[in-house]
């Protein structure tokens, strides 16, 4: 099996308290540790570490660990027979040096309090497979419709020699329609395999869907600008507008405000079971930035006979 | 042979799971878990019910409960405060997500 220094990993000396163990654990696991980190490695970091400490924090493995000797990481070793009779437990014919398919923390799994935490391939029990996870990216028309994805995973596993390796995991998978940026999928049974007739692990599907040119999403809801003329939103008009579902006609009546929203309902993204959100068309004025004299003179013509003060709350007189 | 596709399920308010389904799933002492429900960690849909059900998005909150618990070594009411101090980093998220959206 390969050697793995565990004081090391943990940024310690030999020798290290119990304190100063349990210290440097807590400092790396709020750096690395999957619910809280951005940090790039952090899943294969925090394993290596939580290995670490998982040995140097017992007492007995920790002592179990030292008497192994020094070697440098990754270094083939092999116990010596004093130390297998000494501090293997559970584990037949040690004494011959069976240890090629065994890790470095499967050879303390028996003591104090008994089984460590990781990669152990000679499990004594029934054992359920890792849940793995990540992270899909979906157009938008894919989450809409709803899609079949392949699925091409890099996960982590102990290989034989004890060491951590990424193997690839290839899943199909149908994501249903609907579903929204940030929202979590499981997959049952597509995670790890489980050992000794242990049940599979699942895989957690993160989503995220890409921006369209059009649409935003929130939720369940889309929104989307509607820009008018000035004259449409004070005359009053009849719009069309593009939906996922296809084109719809929007009625704007007349003195309409820039800000307003118009509702229309069911045609936001949906899901089975009825449940469906809606699109907002938010209205946005544009203004033409180039007029002809006459339109120009029309405009004037319109100010002048207009007491339209859209400032009137900032009056000084007012605000005094 | 071609692989079957799996079914990836929306874990949203609908989709339901069991008590059982949830500690199964979570891989904590049940007590531990009950010790969260009434901490307000889990949220049971109905808490007076002789047995309890979960919106399935319960399911990765009691599995993140059980990652805290064991890498962290908190008691189940660490646990449950760092599960309140997640929950609102994600509605925070969703609602930048949703202000994006809305102003443009």
């Amino acid at each position: 099996m390969r050697y793995k220094d565990y004081y090391a990993t943990l940024g310690l000396k030999r020798g290290a308290s119990a304190d100063e163990i349990k210290a440097a654990y807590r400092r790396l696991a709020r750096k690395y540790h999957p619910d809280v980190s951005k940090e790039k490695d952090a899943e294969e970091k925090f394993k290596e570490m939580a290995e670490a400490y998982e040995t140097l924090k017992d007492p007995e493995k920790r002592a179990a660990y030292d008497q192994l000797g020094s070697y440098a990481p990754g270094q083939e070793f092999r116990p010596s027979p004093d130390w297998s009779r000494h501090y293997s437990r559970g584990h037949d014919g040690q004494a011959e040096g069976g240890f090629e398919d065994f890790d470095l923390s499967s050879l303390f799994a028996g003591l104090a309090g008994g089984r460590g935490r990781a990669g152990a391939h000679r499990a004594e029990r029934p054992s359920a497979g890792s849940d793995y996870e990540a992270v899909v990216r979906l157009s938008f028309e894919q989450a809409f419709h709803g899609a079949e994805i392949d699925l091409e995973l890099s996960v982590l596993e102990w290989d034989a020699e004890g060491g951590m390796r990424r193997v690839p995991h290839r899943v199909k998978t149908r994501i249903p329609r609907g579903v929204t940026d940030g929202e979590k999928l499981r997959v049952p049974g597509k995670g790890g395999k489980g050992t000794r007739g242990g049940p599979d692990g699942d895989l957690y599907l993160n989503i995220e869907v890409a921006e369209h040119p059009l649409y935003r999403v929130s939720g369940m809801d889309l929104y989307v600008d509607l820009p008018l003329a000035p004259w449409e939103a004070i005359l009053g008009t009849s719009v069309t507008l593009p939906t996922p579902g296809g084109p719809v006609r929007l009625k704007v009546p007349p003195g309409t405000r820039a800000g307003q929203q118009f509702r229309l309902a069911g045609r936001g993204l949906a899901r089975g079971g009825g449940t469906a959100g809606h699109m907002y068309a938010l209205v946005r004025i544009e203004v033409p930035t180039v007029v002809d004299d006459r339109q120009g003179a029309l405009y004037r013509q319109l100010a002048e006979s207009s007491n339209f003060n859209p400032r009137a709350h900032l009056d000084p007189e007012v605000t005094r | 042979m071609i692989a079957p596709v799996a079914d990836a399920v929306c874990l949203d308010a609908i989709a339901e799971v069991s008590w059982t389904e949830l500690v199964a799933a979570a891989g904590l002492p049940e007590d531990e878990l009950r010790e969260l429900v009434r901490y307000g960690a889990l949220v049971p849909r109905d808490p007076e019910a002789p047995t309890w059900t979960f919106e399935a998005r319960w399911l990765v909150v009691a599995k993140a409960a059980s990652r805290i618990r064991r890498d962290f070594e908190l008691d189940p009411y660490g646990v449950s405060v760092v599960l309140s101090y997640l929950e609102r980093i994600e509605r925070l998220e969703a609602e930048i997500r949703a202000l994006h959206a809305r102003l443009g």
